[in-house]
């Protein structure tokens, strides 16, 4: 693989949560965090429990909003920052550049499964019938059965829901990919089914971070690792 | 698009010595669906209102963006050309459907009016409108000559979704268009809503305090509290990783489901 | 004993010309001016009472008063007719207080105050038509806010106007409306013609008489001046529409008129006659010539 350029950049990236309801309590969890990430590389985030992962990822998704510090993303055909970005600045990378892979589908009521997984497509302005296809390709790929499309998944299982979400979310090409512990609550075969579409993206020039809890995913998908930990965690 | 559909500066009013919203400024994109949270009395309603220049600020302006003249000063419009922008390139859709039906006339009716107020003038062709849009808001095609007073809760904010979205408006304003009705109602209409919005590629106002329907109808919000705005932001991020004390404490009330 | 109103004289001073006072006959001159001048237009006006009930025709009677000279000639129908209690009264009251000539021909006459119709027989340049109006708004039914009903007439937001046809589509399969059936006033101003029957709508249409409307209990004056279209309201899928009759007049044998059904004996037997009584004779009149 050549040496790419990185797509993604995080430099002296800060975030404390404020609890006001406990008088004011600060707790600082990233601190002079910086990270970089190009094309075709993937990501994995290593640490203890608690140690800020989950943060970091959501920082980089522009769900939590850092106090400090750089995040920036190749989107188009610019550099653009995130930290502190107008509302519309990050969806439109979100809805171009940037997908995030979570635990858990925040379930549509009374939207079908195969609209479900469509969305992000139609968002970009690709036609319902295009979007529809991909849709349905990745629900077989991801071994949802044809008969569950039309039903909205609320009532899925929890293994079904998660990998409806894979589905939403893998389904455009984004060029940044960030992924919340993908296969957790999946079985082996449905597993080793969302690691293959992980590594065809990864392959095909997706720069991906990653909180992978199984080693054996991590060691088949991360090309590196970065430690996170609290500030002033023991070293 | 390079310019706001919609834009506030300082969008001050009061009512005698109370001040109901202070300094409120925020530019709204096409296609985006801004939510205004905060409890009972905060000043989101009137802050609504004075957006759509149903109520005139004591400071401040509001701008909107007209889909062929440029952009105009809201509150300096005549009273004929806000009234024209109101029921052509505006939706307003109130809490109360009562408020925003004619509950004398039939669901084909209320629905055709904003067509035969600009104009139209054949019966089948503003009646056959109607009945698409009667079945886009998911009503049976046999009440379409039923009168609102006919129908239930849910049915009337539907209906009057219809009324409102069928001169294809670019900018809607919605205050509590969920309250008071069932929760399964409120899926439906939630949904419905969501639906529309996308597929009109609407912009859209949208007052309530249910922070649910906000998660799930609106792309960004402002909270207010006490009249003024005390954070605002990406939807997920205020919900998600709320600054303000008074944030915090509203996202700590929800109830878990 | 003072004499009864009945047995007053005009010219002995106890009233003025024409029953109302100069200033006030003034007013409602000034009202008709702007009525005229802004077609179909409401002018609010300051009311007077008048020696018969509202509903009775004082509306149409203050215009009336307001207008009328020793030149004119009267003529007063109601529902058509000459002969009627309301009509005759009226009559009567003019000729004692404005010393005016009455007649029942509408030929001769200069003013006609009606309640009801527009005369079969057309009208000419100079005549004058003085309606008695119940209920002046349009849209009062529709919209019961004064405030709400005189901003729509100012932004001419109609929408509302076009509903209650639509309803009566969708009720009826047919504009059901058959009486003070709304029109719009030289492109402009949504108008009660009164309730004349829609037969008579196209007579205002360009008519060259002076139409004036007076609503005493609403306390509005308003016009159309000669030679103005007034359309009535419809769709293009459903066009406005005069009655019919299949039979023609029993006495007369029109069948241009707008006929009244009258039942003539306990057998339920059924006959047709004209509501235009003045028009009826002329015609009968005619035919024995």
């Amino acid at each position: 693989m050549t040496a790419m350029s990185p797509v993604l950049r995080v430099q002296g990236l800060h975030k404390s949560f404020v609890m006001h309801a406990q008088g004011h309590l600060a707790l600082p969890v990233l601190r002079d965090v910086a990270l970089d990430v190009s094309p075709g590389e993937c990501l994995a985030l290593v640490g203890p429990s608690g140690a800020g992962k989950s943060t970091l990822l959501r920082s980089l998704y522009g769900n939590y909003r850092p106090q400090g510090g750089s995040i920036r993303v190749r989107h188009r055909a610019d550099w653009v920052e995130l930290v502190g970005a107008e509302p519309r600045v990050t969806l439109d990378v979100r809805r171009h550049t940037m997908g995030f892979v979570s635990q858990f589908l925040r379930v549509i009521p009374r939207v079908a499964t195969v609209d479900v997984v469509a969305e992000p497509m139609l968002r970009r302005g690709v036609s319902p019938e295009e979007a529809r296809r991909r849709a349905e390709f990745l629900l077989h790929l991801l071994g949802i059965p044809e008969r569950l499309w039309q039903l909205p998944p609320a009532t899925f299982s929890g293994g079904e829901q998660q990998r409806v979400n894979i589905a939403r979310s893998l389904i455009a090409d984004y060029p940044v990919l960030l992924l919340d512990e993908p296969t957790a609550s999946l079985d082996t075969a449905n597993r080793d089914g969302v690691i293959d579409l992980i590594r065809d993206r990864r392959e095909a020039g997706a720069a991906i971070v990653g909180i992978f809890h199984d080693v054996a995913v991590r060691d088949v998908l991360a090309t590196r690792l970065h430690p996170v930990e609290l500030p002033g965690a023991p070293q | 698009m390079t310019a706001p559909i919609l834009s506030a500066k300082g969008v001050t009013k009061r009512f005698g010595s109370r001040v109901a919203c202070r300094g409120v400024s925020f530019d709204l994109w096409p296609g985006e669906v801004l939510g205004i949270v905060g409890e009972s009395g905060s000043g989101k309603t009137t802050l609504l209102n004075c957006l759509a220049g149903r109520l005139i600020p004591d400071e401040g302006h509001v701008a909107y963006e007209t889909a062929s003249v440029g952009t105009v000063d809201v509150h300096q419009l005549s009273e004929a050309r806000r009234r024209l922008l109101a029921r052509t390139e505006w939706g307003f859709v109130h809490q109360d459907a009562r408020e925003g039906l004619r509950m004398g006339a039939s669901a084909g009716a209320n629905i055709g009016e904003r067509l035969m107020a600009i104009g139209a003038r054949h019966y089948g062709e503003i009646r056959g409108t109607a009945s698409d849009w009667l079945s886009r808001v998911e009503i049976d095609l046999d009440r379409l000559d039923d009168r609102p007073t006919a129908y239930s809760g849910g049915m009337r904010q539907r209906l009057q979704i219809a009324r409102n979205l069928v001169s294809e408006p670019r900018l809607v304003f919605m205050d509590e268009p969920t309250g008071g009705l069932d929760v399964s109602v409120q899926a439906r209409l939630l949904d419905l809503l969501r639906g529309l919005v996308d597929s009109f590629h609407l912009s859209a106002v949208l007052v309530t305090h249910d922070l649910g329907v906000a998660r799930l109808l609106t792309h960004r919000l402002m909270v207010m509290q006490g009249g003024e705005v005390v954070e605002a932001g990406l939807t997920d991020q205020v919900l998600d990783d709320p600054q303000h004390a008074y944030t915090q404490m509203l996202v700590a009330s929800i109830l878990p489901v | 004993m003072p004499d009864t109103i009945s047995s007053n004289d005009p010219s002995d001073g106890a009233y003025n010309y024409a029953y109302l006072d100069e200033q006030t006959k003034r007013m409602i001159r000034r009202a008709i001016l702007k009525a005229v001048a802004v077609p179909g237009y409401q002018v609010p006006f300051g009311g007077r009472e008048m020696p018969l009930p509202y509903g009775w025709g004082t509306g149409g009677i203050q215009v009336t008063a307001a207008i009328i000279g020793r030149d004119d000639t009267l003529k007063v129908i109601d529902q058509g007719a000459d002969d009627t209690t309301n009509a005759v009264s009226i009559r009567r009251f003019f000729a004692r207080v404005a010393d005016v000539a009455t007649t029942t021909r509408t030929e001769e006459a200069t003013v006609i105050q009606t309640r009801h119709r527009v005369p079969e027989t057309p009208l000419k340049d100079g005549q004058i038509l003085v309606f008695q109006v119940p209920i002046p708004e349009p849209l009062r039914m529709l919209e019961p806010r004064e405030t709400e009903t005189r901003t729509l007439h100012a932004l001419s937001e109609y929408g509302v106007m076009q509903v209650s046809l639509y309803e009566s589509i969708a009720r009826h399969g047919r504009i059901a409306k058959t009486y003070n059936y709304p029109v719009l006033v030289n492109g402009r101003y949504i108008m009660s013609p009164s309730p004349i029957p829609k037969f008579d709508n196209p007579k205002l249409d360009r008519n060259p008489a002076l139409q004036l409307y007076g609503a005493g209990r609403e306390k509005r004056i308003y016009a159309v001046p000669p030679h103005t279209p007034v359309k009535s309201l419809d769709f293009d899928d459903h066009p406005f529409e005069i009655e019919r009759w299949t039979e023609c007049c029993a006495l007369c044998g029109s069948t241009q008129s707008f006929l009244d059904e009258m039942i003539v004996d306990d057998a339920g037997k059924r006959r047709f006659i004209c509501s235009d009584t003045d028009y009826c004779q002329e015609r009968q009149e005619e035919q024995r010539r």
